[in-house]
């Protein structure tokens, strides 16, 4: 007897890797169109640019640096995607990613600098924040049968203007933006001056002389892989994550074995919070950018995050390679010729591939059915070929 | 008062503009998440008309040709919706985030695209339409507008459409029970797509009413700040029921006027709350009426689920 081999095709690991590059390829075209349709003499060069990023420059060290940039802004995109997909597994669509992130952002921004805390009990602040803000969700959902899409939503503009609010506190006089992450707000007679708190900086771990002395890189990302894996393993090996993906698959099913429903959803969307505030810790506590007090949308990192989770394929392992692709395309955008195109053609594409990912379900079946016919038309054959 | 009452009003057409267009889609089936960015594309679609349209053009003109652009664009961008949901049994929420994103996206991106063509030196998401703007007002000087009596008019003819004639009716049957509508011949599919593209018309007209309540000029970048998902709660406030849903706007589009003239208000500005507390308001009472509201829903039954005929 030979042993069954499943063919390549009919993988759901090379099925999904296979949709994930459609729509990443009709995205890019679909990109590319409209480029053509702005301008069509520097179209070929605008994709290019944002294909390539940190490519664009020539010296070997500016490469290098500049990947290091986009690396540090993959760390917290990973963890947003990280949340949404934790959410979908229980079967909870957590678009508040993006609020929970600006939870987390407010927390730790205000701890280090309001409070002049370090950045280990800053980062804490800022899961727990994330954390509160998603079981806000959670509660409602399992309590209140309210739809966790619209209150997330909800949550995600009272969390920008409370935030703001918080951290008007801790800006800088002259500008909308809050002070440097490593400088303590304190009161002098009565007169706001500010200390040096470099300890609100994350550990860099040596890993910034791996890309040009770029001081931003850390400790984040080695963290926020590690999550990912911890995620898998959360998920996939423990009582914890086959109860909560039961939850998810059929509600009352889970039930019925004796799974706390209710429960599980409320500490899914408060995992779901704490993974999306790390994330904003991740971004804020290596100084990179400091908040602007009069922003009028959330922040895009939450909803990036919605394109990395399904690019991936919904597997935390497949979300580090996604989250680093749109991070790089985000940062592609920036290379455009400001004159003719605008950065937003990378967000452009990047919808768009969340867009094309709502066809993956059909992509499959297709491709399964296809696979069926083939295959029943093989035997077919074969028993004909003996007949004659 | 008088301030408080136009804007409430204006708000309260956009709310009960898109909230209905909520209500006919799920009414069909499909859960509408993208009305955010049907919005948009409403806007857009208006917004360009009355940048483009010559300044000599007679006022009645540029207001239905403006209505009609708004309500195109918006069906346009709802079959986004139509085709993934219904033909490829897409998961409803999903399309919707795309469609909100995407929507904000590109219209940034069409916006700025032609801001520099025209001038290479402005590249910025914001469209002017001031002198087209005041076509749209009843009396001068205030912002009562003609939006309102179309939203009142478009208010009566949903319930109608809804209750009194055979369309409203089967649609209202897609929504419940798909497989029995099926079974006494009514064509699901086409319910369906009909149910998203009204939510499309409504919503965009909804998208250009919002982008000219009290403002001369938008900017694109911003999208529509939630305003999709607020019309949401006031559709489930209002128990998916156009004439419930109208009293919900209202009570939400009072909430949102205070946020542009608390300070008219003497008592108001006397508590003096920050401004971010009534930018807040209206989210915070979305959530306090979802949490009493949405216990026993009254949700179309089969809302969601995408229509197979095999299925039993």
């Amino acid at each position: 007897m030979q042993k069954e081999r499943t063919p390549l095709l009919r993988k759901p690991s090379v099925q999904t890797l296979l949709a994930s590059l459609v729509c990443i390829l009709l995205g890019l075209l679909i990109g590319y169109i409209a480029l053509l349709i702005i301008n069509p003499a520097g179209a070929g060069q605008a994709i290019t640019a944002i294909v390539k990023n940190f490519w664009t420059y020539s010296k070997p060290a500016t490469q290098i640096k500049n990947l290091g940039m986009t690396l540090v802004k993959t760390a917290p995109l990973l963890m947003c995607s990280l949340s949404v997909l934790f959410a979908y597994k229980v079967g909870l669509f957590n678009i508040g990613a993006a609020g929970q992130y600006v939870a987390g952002a407010g927390a730790c921004i205000y701890c280090a600098i309001g409070l002049g805390w370090g950045w280990l009990p800053c980062m804490v602040m800022a899961i727990l924040a994330g954390a509160l803000v998603g079981s806000i969700s959670g509660v409602l959902k399992a309590y209140r049968n309210v739809n966790e899409v619209i209150s997330c939503i909800m949550l995600n503009w009272i969390t920008l203007y409370l935030v703001n609010t918080l951290l008007a506190n801790v800006k800088e006089p002259t500008s909308n933006y809050t002070y440097a992450i490593s400088k303590h707000l304190v009161m002098v007679d009565g007169a706001a001056t500010t200390v040096a708190n470099p300890g609100a900086i994350m550990p860099s771990l040596g890993l910034e002389k791996l890309f040009s002395n770029n001081k931003y890189v850390g400790l984040a990302l080695p963290l926020a892989v590690l999550l990912a894996i911890a995620v898998w393993v959360v998920l996939n090996k423990t009582r914890l994550g086959y109860e909560l993906r039961a939850t998810g698959l059929n509600k009352n099913a889970a039930k019925y074995c004796g799974m706390q429903d209710r429960k599980n959803i409320v500490l899914t969307m408060a995992i779901a919070g704490g993974l999306a505030g790390i994330g904003a810790a991740m971004l804020y506590l290596t100084g990179l950018q400091q908040w602007s007090v009069t922003q009028s949308s959330v922040p895009a990192m939450g909803f990036n995050g919605i394109a990395a989770a399904f690019l991936g394929g919904l597997n935390p392992i497949g979300t580090i390679v996604s989250s680093l692709f749109i991070q790089h395309i985000t940062d592609g955008g920036s290379f455009l010729d400001m004159r003719v195109y605008s950065a937003e053609i990378s967000d452009f594409i990047s919808s768009l591939i969340i867009y094309l990912c709502s066809f993956v379900l059909f992509f499959k079946t297709t491709l399964n059915k296809t696979l069926d016919r083939r295959e029943e038309k093989a035997i077919r054959m074969a028993k004909g070929g003996k007949a004659s | 008062m008088i301030l408080l009452i136009q804007y409430m009003l204006v708000f309260t057409s956009v709310l009960m503009l898109v909230a209905l267009g909520g209500c006919f889609s799920e009414h069909s089936g499909v859960i509408n998440i993208g009305l955010e960015g049907i919005m948009v594309f409403g806007a857009l679609g208006g917004a360009l008309m009355m940048k483009y349209l010559p300044a000599g053009t007679a006022g009645w003109l540029v207001f239905v040709v403006c209505v009609l652009a708004a309500m195109f664009m918006g069906i346009l961008y709802s079959l986004l919706l139509a085709v993934a949901a219904i033909d490829f049994k897409a998961d409803q929420t999903l399309v919707g985030t795309a469609m909100n994103l995407l929507g904000t996206a590109a219209a940034t991106v069409i916006v700025k695209a032609l801001n520099t063509a025209e001038n290479p030196n402005n590249p910025s998401s914001t469209i002017q339409y001031i002198a087209a703007k005041k076509n749209f007002l009843i009396v001068g000087g205030y912002e009562f507008n003609w939006f309102m009596p179309l939203a009142l008019v478009l208010l009566i003819l949903s319930y109608v459409i809804l209750y009194k004639t055979r369309f409203g009716l089967r649609l209202m049957a897609c929504g419940e029970h798909p497989q029995a509508a099926d079974s006494v011949g009514i064509n699901v599919r086409k319910m369906r797509y009909a149910g998203v593209m009204i939510s499309g018309l409504l919503g965009g007209l909804g998208g250009l009413v919002y982008i000219t309540a009290g403002v001369s000029e938008w900017k694109f970048e911003n999208g529509v700040a939630g305003f999709g998902f607020l019309a949401l709660a006031v559709m489930i406030f209002g128990g998916w029921k156009p004439t419930k849903i109208a009293l919900a706007a209202l009570l939400f589009g009072l909430f949102r006027s205070l946020s542009n003239v608390y300070t008219g208000f003497p008592l108001l500005n006397n508590l003096n709350l920050p401004s971010t507390v009534y930018n807040m308001l209206p989210y915070i009472i979305s959530l306090i009426v979802l949490i009493f509201f949405s216990a026993n829903s009254a949700a179309p039954k089969a809302e969601g689920i995408p229509y197979d005929k095999g299925s039993r």
